[in-house]
């Protein structure tokens, strides 16, 4: 299989392997959020808001984490308490779930006693939420967005491309004026056009499914522009005359014959645009578009950021969301150079 | 070159028609309009809501609104802004200037520091420079441009260096002159920054990429062969050649650029189209959403258009061909 070969040519080299690395470790805490995360996405504690990242000492033996008071409640200051610390329990107990949904536990990779007090590795927000908790199974949300539009986009991209390029005539000149009005739109206008019509027919938790939607039903043109120039290429082909003249029906060819020569530059466009739908999902939830508190995502973490209180008390830990887009996009963007570069060094996918 | 423009900006026609058509039905699929909140309004006289209704067709279908809409666009009248108060011909005029000014702004900074960084990376290859401002360039394309607003507002409420939103001071109206366009330049900063520095890093890349490729051209080798300076043989005749591809990707640059000022504008506060559409959409105020995608389009369609005149005018294979 060309996949597996394109795989082992991204491992040989040091930038594919560290930003595949990355991923995998990304999508590993987003399928294992409830094992990572020592608190639920809602326990709140009002007692300890806006609390610093907790720092960690050695002592007895194990890990503990610091103990804090708050000294000044209005300006959310918090002192630590010298000496004093609770020990960190690894795979201890906490809240219930359901393991990959299969069985039940309460097993978390780290907890301390419920009593002691909290720990934040990632400080806390303005109901005292833990933020690495939260960032963690927000990953969820934004990281399988990109993953879930792209396989929509990719499909319906590769129908309308590949069927209008194979057939040409009529249809090919309407999808085409189609897809030349979708680009000529600015893209976050459309998005938010498109959002404040569909909303409002979804109840809040399908939030995650309008998202999609509104991000697929933008990006299919231009995957469906290229691919379109590529299919009127690929027919030129004799094997694809070939083919014709045997009598194979449209549906067959474009799949056995068209669809594995695109594979390639599919995978490198995938993997580039995968950025564009976390983004735009973090935008949407950034402005309040898109998905709702209780849920997390990063982007609606980052809103929480906006606040004037944030900006002059220096809380800077509620800003880690966006350095985890960060991380995110920019391993897929190496990740997709990388993989250009094996693919086709002379390919040109922007 | 003159019947080129003109049949460009018919073109625009069909296109401002099938967006505005799209927004209406997006618009008319939303439960309520924007009368709702209006209605809710005590101070409103029942006959000028009605008058309102009759005179757009609210109480109609989508066609038939949108057909009354474009009769009255037709005529100069863009509607009216209930959030505002305001006819939204002048609401919109104020808005898209300070959203013209900042792109333009973020352009020329992008492009004037974009180019020389490009050419002098593609000079130095694989130098230090080359690898530190191809790493930097990674990071500033993969950081979202609000979440780079984020940190300049942070930034500024830290160290009060810069004003937190707004496209002016207060005491803007008793400047002179002089004043007012350092007063306009200070607001500019933050957002030119936030939303320049990703066009940065891929002007550069793609500025270099072309670079490089021109210079293992035939010509390049025959200027050196004949003795020209390295200066000529890079200005004259490999930049010249490098930078065309650039000009034509100008107007989907410009076009990045204005949808992420939407972003940048809500932010940092900037007063602008972006920000102005984000809020109507909120509130339901369909004749300011409606002026200000169809300007947001139009800006994007000139700006392809400025970058078919400044192609053919750099490149004069184009510019010759069309004399034929």
């Amino acid at each position: 299989m060309i996949i597996f070969s394109i795989f082992r040519e991204v491992l040989r080299r040091p930038l594919g392997a560290v930003s595949l690395a990355v991923l995998v470790a990304l999508y590993a805490a987003a399928v294992f959020a409830d094992f990572f995360a020592p608190y639920a996405t809602n326990e709140q504690d009002l007692d300890r808001t806006y609390h610093p990242p907790t720092a960690l000492f050695f002592q007895d033996g194990g890990l503990q984490v610091q103990a804090y008071e708050l000294v000044d409640p209005t300006e959310a200051k918090y002192e630590k308490i010298v000496g004093q610390g609770y020990p960190i329990h690894f795979f201890g107990k906490g809240f219930e779930y359901r393991f990959l949904g299969l069985f039940k536990t309460q097993r978390h990779l780290f907890t301390i006693q419920e009593d002691a007090g909290r720990v934040y590795l990632l400080g806390s927000d303005s109901t005292g939420r833990d933020v690495f908790s939260r960032l963690i199974f927000g990953s969820r949300v934004s990281l399988f967005i990109g993953l879930l539009g792209i396989t929509i986009t990719t499909t319906l991209g590769f129908l309308v491309g590949g069927l209008s390029g194979y057939f040409g005539g009529r249809m090919d000149f309407v999808a085409m004026r189609l897809v030349e009005f979708m680009m000529a739109m600015p893209g976050l206008y459309l998005l938010l056009a498109l959002r404040s019509a569909l909303a409002p027919h979804f109840a809040s938790d399908q939030m995650f499914f309008v998202i999609i939607l509104i991000l697929s039903l933008i990006g299919w043109a231009g995957t469906a522009r290229v691919l379109r120039g590529m299919t009127l290429s690929l027919r030129q082909n004799q094997y694809v005359m070939a083919a014709e003249s045997m009598g194979q029906s449209p549906v067959v060819i474009l799949r056995k014959h068209i669809l594995p020569n695109l594979v390639s530059y599919l995978l490198v466009a995938a993997t580039l645009s995968i950025p564009g739908y976390i983004l735009g999902e973090a935008a949407l939830s950034f402005l309040g578009l898109g998905i709702q508190e209780p849920s997390a995502s990063w982007g609606l973490m980052l809103s929480q950021a906006q606040d004037v209180k944030v900006f002059y008390l220096n809380f800077w830990w509620l800003l880690t969301p966006g350095f985890a887009i960060f991380v995110t996009v920019i391993a897929y963007n190496v990740l997709g150079d990388v993989l250009r570069d094996v693919v086709d060094p002379k390919m040109k996918t922007r | 070159m003159s019947a080129f423009i003109f049949r460009r900006l018919l073109s625009l026609i069909p296109l401002l028609l099938g967006i505005t058509m799209l927004v209406f039905i997006l618009m008319s699929l939303a439960p309520g309009d924007f009368l709702t909140p209006v209605k809710a309004q005590r101070d409103v006289p029942a006959e000028l809501i009605q008058a309102i209704e009759i005179e757009f067709g609210l109480d109609r279908p989508w066609y038939v609104q949108y057909w009354k809409w474009l009769g009255n666009v037709a005529q100069g009248n863009l509607g009216h802004s209930w959030a505002y108060k305001l006819p939204v011909v002048d609401l919109i005029g104020q808005r898209l200037w300070a959203t013209f000014l900042l792109s333009v702004s973020a352009f020329v900074f992008a492009w004037g520091i974009a180019i020389p960084l490009g050419v002098l990376a593609a000079v130095y290859k694989d130098s230090i420079f080359d690898r530190i401002a191809s790493a930097l360039a990674y990071a500033a394309l993969s950081i979202p441009e609000f979440f780079l607003a984020l940190l300049f507002v942070f930034v500024a409420a830290q160290t009060g260096w810069f004003p937190l939103g707004g496209a002016t001071s207060i005491e803007y109206d008793y400047l002179n002159w002089f004043g007012k366009i350092g007063d306009r330049a200070y607001h500019l900063i933050l957002p030119t920054l936030a939303l320049g520095i990703g066009s940065v890093a891929s002007i550069m890349r793609i500025m270099r990429a072309n670079f490089l490729d021109t210079m293992r051209a035939e010509y390049v080798t025959t200027a050196r062969a004949k003795g020209l300076s390295e200066f000529a043989v890079i200005f004259k005749h490999t930049l010249r050649n490098a930078i065309n591809p650039l000009v034509s990707s100008f107007g989907f640059a410009f076009s990045g650029l204005l949808s992420g000022a939407l972003m940048v504008e809500i932010v940092l506060q900037y007063p602008g189209i972006g920000q102005l559409m984000y809020q109507s959409i909120l509130r339901e105020d369909q004749f300011v959403v409606l002026a200000s995608v169809m300007m947001g389009c139009s800006m994007l369609v000139l700006g392809n258009l400025l970058a078919d005149i400044l192609l053919a005018w750099s490149d004069p294979r184009i510019r010759l061909e069309k004399k034929k």
